[in-house]
């Protein structure tokens, strides 16, 4: 009989977090965030090096203990006991760390093991997802001699052996060629279709875009926004980006190109290129002359559809900008008192 | 039933992949040939002493067997990383442990029998109480593989294992009373003996084959049996204090 005496919404969040912190001496690594991951959601967690992705997840999935905060999976309280969930959930960590010494056969089938599989239904599994994987070839071969992209192929596969309700990657794609990682995303969003929910960290941010529902920004350790794909991107639908090739470094003539244009945004981007964003019109009459005016040759003028990438910058920076300034002031306080 | 299947898959794993391997097998015979040997030339005295060193080598056999193991199975899949996947996997983590010593427990019961079949084709063992030895050498086991949990545990690098080992195994062979009765210490050095779980191990060793134990073998059983449950849980409060960090 179902239990009525669990909330609804309880029921429903895969993930459920609550004033989740950890700090490592010095350095907070999640400092307090709050967040849910629905049922069968796709879900993205992305922010910087060094933000807290791989800490959070190492906490949702019982490898490190929190400092503080609850932490709900499918309803159930982890927070006390960590092993409490892990039969649900599968992991793919952000280094490809199977077993060296057995072949990728045997390292899927001990993994299924870990979950107590059965030998057969592991067995049968294990070759599915070697095709799934692309690695029916290479299944008979040692995972320590397997390329980098090989051995990212087998932890993903390793990751969903028992058929996890909830699926943790940490950054799966990194560090592999553009096939293989397209390959890769491609048997994620046939788990996600299939009901699995999905948590993925990525540096990738076309990645995120094409694969997640929602997606949390996290920036030294704090969240400093959670929202669906659809609003986020509408924020930056009516910016307007121009990227202008130029001959030369723009380096230099970006003091004066803020003075002129204080309302627009200037960024160099390699191969001596600056991209201009604005939320209003863009004066591009104007700003062709500037650079004419200083002998410089503006050879292609290409707009650029805004996505979620100037999302990612706009509000990691904005957000990095503020903490900076609040730890000054705060030391500039904490030095007067 | 599912634990089981974890339990036994892991012990099965480290069996083949570290225990059985030819290096780690060779070097549990040549170990205890070349104790048994360095013991005849030294006291030049020929078969019949080898009643009296058979206690010593066979600790020694078990102990230099399963305390260096777990610097490989646990010290090197922790550098590799592949011991999170355990460590994530819904298992208790006292099954992990039991998982993860079971494989040298068995090798160091085993590599006991090498210096026991070597003594048998010299002197006469008739006599010996068997079931004494059993004992005795499973829980010398036990509880040297729980050392060597509790060493790998506390450090990182794989040689760090070997030579936090190695500052236990060598006073222990001099300590315990394997080769020389305790009572010829020092007597600032006899309570160290007494805290050290190989002392009692090798006395029932002594007396089921020389007849010359110091106490009962019943409390020398107790002790170290005790022993092995004490280091079990210092390992495990360990296990979850540092590994889930
Ligand atoms: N075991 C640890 N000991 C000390 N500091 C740590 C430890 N793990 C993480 N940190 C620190 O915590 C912060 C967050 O690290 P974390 O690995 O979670 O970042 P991340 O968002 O995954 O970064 P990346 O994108 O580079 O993978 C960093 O400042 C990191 O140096
Ligand atoms: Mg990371």
């Amino acid at each position: 009989m179902p239990s009525t005496s669990e909330p609804r919404s309880h029921a429903e969040a895969a993930v459920e977090v609550r004033g989740l912190a950890k700090r490592f001496g010095e350095v907070e690594a999640v400092a307090g965030i709050d967040f849910e991951v629905g049922e069968g959601e796709f879900f993205g967690f992305l922010g910087p090096n060094g933000a807290g992705k791989t800490t959070t997840i190492n906490m949702l999935t019982g490898l490190a203990r929190p400092d503080q905060g609850v932490i709900r999976i499918a309803g159930i309280d982890c927070s006390r006991n960590p092993k409490a969930a892990q039969h649900l959930m599968g992991v793919v960590p952000d280094e490809s760390n199977l077993w060296p010494e057995l072949d990728g056969f045997e390292n899927l089938c001990f993994c299924g093991a870990l979950y107590g599989m059965a030998r057969r239904s592991r067995e049968k599994r294990a070759r599915e997802l070697l095709e799934t994987v692309g690695l029916a070839d290479a299944a008979r071969r040692r995972f320590g001699g397997y390329s980098k992209g090989m051995k990212r192929r087998l932890t993903i596969a390793a990751g969903i052996i028992h058929l996890p309700r909830i699926l943790f990657l940490d950054e799966p794609t990194t560090g592999i060629d553009v096939a293989s990682a397209r390959h890769i995303r491609r048997v994620i969003a046939d788990l996600n279709a299939g009901g699995t929910t999905i948590f993925l960290t990525t540096h990738y941010i076309e990645e995120a875009e094409r694969l997640c529902g929602r997606i949390a920004f996290i920036v030294e350790g704090r969240l400093v926004r959670v929202d669906s794909l659809a609003n986020l991107v509408r924020d930056v639908q009516d910016r307007r980006v121009v990227q202008l090739a130029l001959g030369r470094d723009p380096a230099e003539m970006l003091g004066p190109l803020r003075q002129t244009f204080p309302g627009i945004e200037f960024e160099p981007v390699t191969g001596d290129a600056l991209r201009a964003h604005t939320a209003h019109t863009l004066p591009l009459a104007p700003l062709i002359r500037f650079f004419e005016e200083r002998g410089v040759d503006v050879t292609e003028a290409n707009v650029i559809r805004p996505s979620l990438e100037e999302v990612f910058v706009c509000i990691t920076g904005v957000a990095l900008d503020r903490m900076r300034k609040e730890k000054e002031q705060s030391k500039r306080d904490g030095g007067v008192t | 039933m599912k634990t089981w299947i974890a339990v036994w898959n892991i012990l099965k794993k480290d069996m083949r992949t570290y225990y059985l391997k030819p290096p780690n097998l060779s070097w549990g015979i040549i170990f205890p040939l070349a104790w048994t040997s360095m013991f005849f030339i030294k006291s030049g005295s020929g078969f019949g002493d080898i009643r009296a060193i058979l206690p010593g080598v066979v600790a020694l056999s078990i102990l230099f067997g399963t305390t260096s193991m777990l610097a490989v199975t646990v010290t090197f899949e922790k550098k590799g990383r592949s011991f999170e996947r355990l460590l994530l996997a819904p298992l208790p983590l006292e099954a992990l442990m039991l998982a993860k010593t079971a494989g040298a427990i068995v090798m160091g019961v085993a590599n006991a029998f090498v210096p026991m079949l070597m003594a048998a084709f010299f002197v006469d063992l008739s006599s010996v109480i068997w079931w004494q030895i059993a004992a005795a050498v499973a829980l010398i086991a036990v509880s040297s593989t729980f050392l060597g949990l509790f060493i790998a545990v506390s450090v990182r690098e794989v040689f760090e294992a070997q030579t936090f080992s190695n500052f236990f195994r060598f006073p222990m062979v001099f300590l315990c009373g394997l080769f020389f009765p305790i009572a010829n210490l020092p007597v600032f050095l006899r309570p160290l003996s007494y805290a050290l779980p190989l002392t009692y191990g090798a006395d029932v060793l002594h007396g089921s084959v020389n007849g010359t134990a110091q106490r009962p073998v019943s409390l020398n059983l107790v002790l170290l049996a005790g022993f092995c449950v004490v280091l079990f849980l210092i390992s495990l409060r360990n296990v979850r204090k540092k590994w889930i960090t």
